[in-house]
């Protein structure tokens, strides 16, 4: 069985937030990037699906401009076999359905048994590729899920909603995004980073998939750091005396309890 | 004006409110003139005639036939599409929850059109389609975010950033057919947990630990203090990773993003990815032992003190007020 894992290489969680000189979206000098945390999750799994043989060959995915090659080297890094790059610098910026439609042209030509990816690219914080991945493969999905079995052509998949953990079964071959499950993310060992310097790692030009340029259809108009907030009080005394003053403020004050 | 559909998502035969919301912000974006249609699935669909028409819908669509209780993703955006169709609608809106953002994706791609995630702020140009304001980087920043042309524009809303505006009256209920939709993957059941926990994505009150709480062993305080609030316990990255408490609770990027009225960290010195998803809430209280913490820059009320000898205290004057 093969799994293909969609990455995306997005900044640092850590990092701080600037605004580029054009308002519409961050700037990136200097920012450190990385796999999408959920990313790293999916990845993990299917690594784990890997070393329990029930996958037999796992390939990283990544869509966008030259940047994403470091994202996809990660993946090779820390178990992945080969990787595929579709590469089209517009798709870096593009929205989630031309990347999603990216990603699918690509993914059809591996015919994979189950694609998985992070419930959402950590950054843009929109959730919408792996979902739009199913209708565009016609493939039933699972969103947000946290773990998998798989028996011969079917799954069991357990996703978290509010309050509650849904359990979904389903047939394969399927999509699935991934939530922080039981599994931490591994590092790369040394001598995973090195292997990943030889590992296959294709790239293919978004228009030799076929794939069309198309209009926007979601457009990025501005972006702009919160508002910060006001100074707050700081409550001096000992730790009842403080305690009663802050239930006091909370009630008459902020009027919040 | 404009038609403006909305997919209402139910659980156990009720309505989620963060469905009523949706509705009465479809009504705003209609316009005067304008028509909101609400689409209900599955048996016993038509019992949301009355509620969906008092927060603004017109006309609730309803298919009764189908896939739809339990859960299964592809016909659930089938007939949100084939509604979309039927109704003409210009705009399409879910609840931003997790059925909500799984639907409204799929139904993206089948309509080839653009969808807006996890709105905070929303409106209709004069040239139609949608306009929204949204986190990103986890709240980090926002982002102003337009659909110009694409139709039927679509967005999720963020749970509790809009209110429920009520109208006092009641939906026509519509039938509506749909085409069969295999459904190849099925919710079988639903797993909740043993003592029915507050989730803090919709929380009003939370209170949060983290490192400063020294072991797993004394969230109890943290738990006792939500418990007087009748607030969700929540917890910062570093003691889920330590294992202290499922990721379920964690607050900040990769975790949750939260806007309570009221939110409470203790011991948590205010990591960045931390600090991102919570600091768009109405009041933040810190209490930590270290003064130059970066959470008492973003607290309306801070105590540098122990959380040992500060919770206990606070958690007792709390119980005295809402006695």
């Amino acid at each position: 069985m093969k799994i293909v894992v969609c990455v995306k290489h997005v900044p640092d969680t850590e990092a701080k937030i600037k605004i580029a000189a054009d308002g519409k979206g961050p700037d990136l000098a200097g920012v450190k990037m990385i796999v999408s945390p959920y990313d790293e999750y999916a990845l993990e799994e299917a690594i784990r699906l890997r070393e329990s043989g029930t996958a037999s060959e796992l390939v990283a995915m990544s869509a966008g401009g030259d940047e994403v090659a470091a994202s996809l080297r990660q993946a090779l890094a820390v178990g992945a076999d080969r990787a595929v790059h579709v590469h089209d610098p517009a798709l870096s910026g593009a929205d989630a359905l031309a990347r999603a439609q990216a990603l699918a042209a690509a993914l059809a030509a591996e015919a994979p048994e189950l694609v998985f990816t992070g419930k959402m690219g950590v950054g843009d914080d929109q959730g919408q590729v792996g979902p739009m991945l199913g209708e565009l493969l016609d493939r039933p999905h699972v969103g947000n899920a946290t773990k998998i079995e798989i028996a011969s052509g079917t799954f069991t998949a357990w996703r978290g909603v509010e309050g509650a953990v849904e359990v979904m079964e389903g047939s394969l071959p399927a999509v699935i995004t991934w939530d922080k499950g039981d599994h931490e993310p591994r590092y790369a060992s040394l001598k995973g980073i090195m292997a990943a310097k030889k590992k296959p790692l294709d790239v293919k030009k978004a228009a030799d998939l076929g794939v069309a340029a198309s209009p926007p259809r979601v457009v990025r108009e501005s972006i702009e750091l919160p508002p910060p907030r006001p100074a707050g009080k700081i409550l001096t005394g000992d730790a009842e005396t403080a305690a009663k003053e802050l239930v006091r403020l909370l009630h008459e004050e902020a009027k919040v309890i | 004006m404009a038609t403006v559909l909305v997919l209402l998502e139910r659980r156990g035969g009720d309505l989620k409110r963060a469905s009523l919301q949706a509705v009465s912000v479809a009504r705003r974006l209609a316009g005067e003139g304008g028509r909101v249609d609400a689409l209900a699935l599955g048996s016993g669909a038509e019992g949301a005639a009355s509620a969906a028409g008092d927060a603004g819908a017109d006309r609730l669509l309803v298919v009764a036939e189908g896939t739809f209780d339990p859960y299964a993703p592809e016909p659930y955006a089938a007939a949100l599409a084939q509604a979309a169709k039927e109704s003409g609608a210009e705009i399409v809106l879910a609840a931003g929850t997790a059925l909500g953002r799984d639907v409204a994706a799929r139904t993206a791609a089948r309509l080839s059109t653009g969808l807006l995630s996890d709105v905070i702020a929303i409106e209709r140009p004069d040239s139609g389609g949608l306009r929204a304001r949204r986190p990103i980087y986890s709240g980090k920043a926002f982002a102003w975010e337009s659909i110009p042309e694409a139709r039927p524009a679509m967005a999720t809303l963020r749970p509790n950033a809009f209110p429920v505006t009520p109208s006092g009256k009641t939906a026509e209920t519509v039938a509506l057919t749909v085409p069969q939709t295999p459904a190849r993957v099925v919710a079988r059941r639903l797993e909740t947990p043993a003592e029915q926990e507050i989730d803090v994505a919709e929380a009003p009150v939370i209170v949060s630990g983290g490192r400063g709480l020294k072991g797993p062993e004394h969230f109890s305080l943290i738990r006792d203090l939500a418990k007087a609030l009748g607030g969700a316990v929540g917890a910062s990255r570093a003691v889920v990773d330590a294992g202290w408490i499922p990721h379920a609770h964690q607050v900040g990027q990769t975790g949750k993003v939260v806007s309570p009225g009221l939110y409470v960290a203790c011991g948590i010195s205010g990591a960045i990815q931390h600090l991102a998803g919570m600091s768009s809430s109405k009041v933040i209280v810190a209490i930590n032992k270290d003064a130059d913490a970066p959470i008492f820059k973003v607290a309306t009320y801070g105590i540098v003190g122990d959380v040992f000898e500060v919770l206990p205290k606070l958690t007792d004057e709390i119980r005295k007020v809402k006695a």
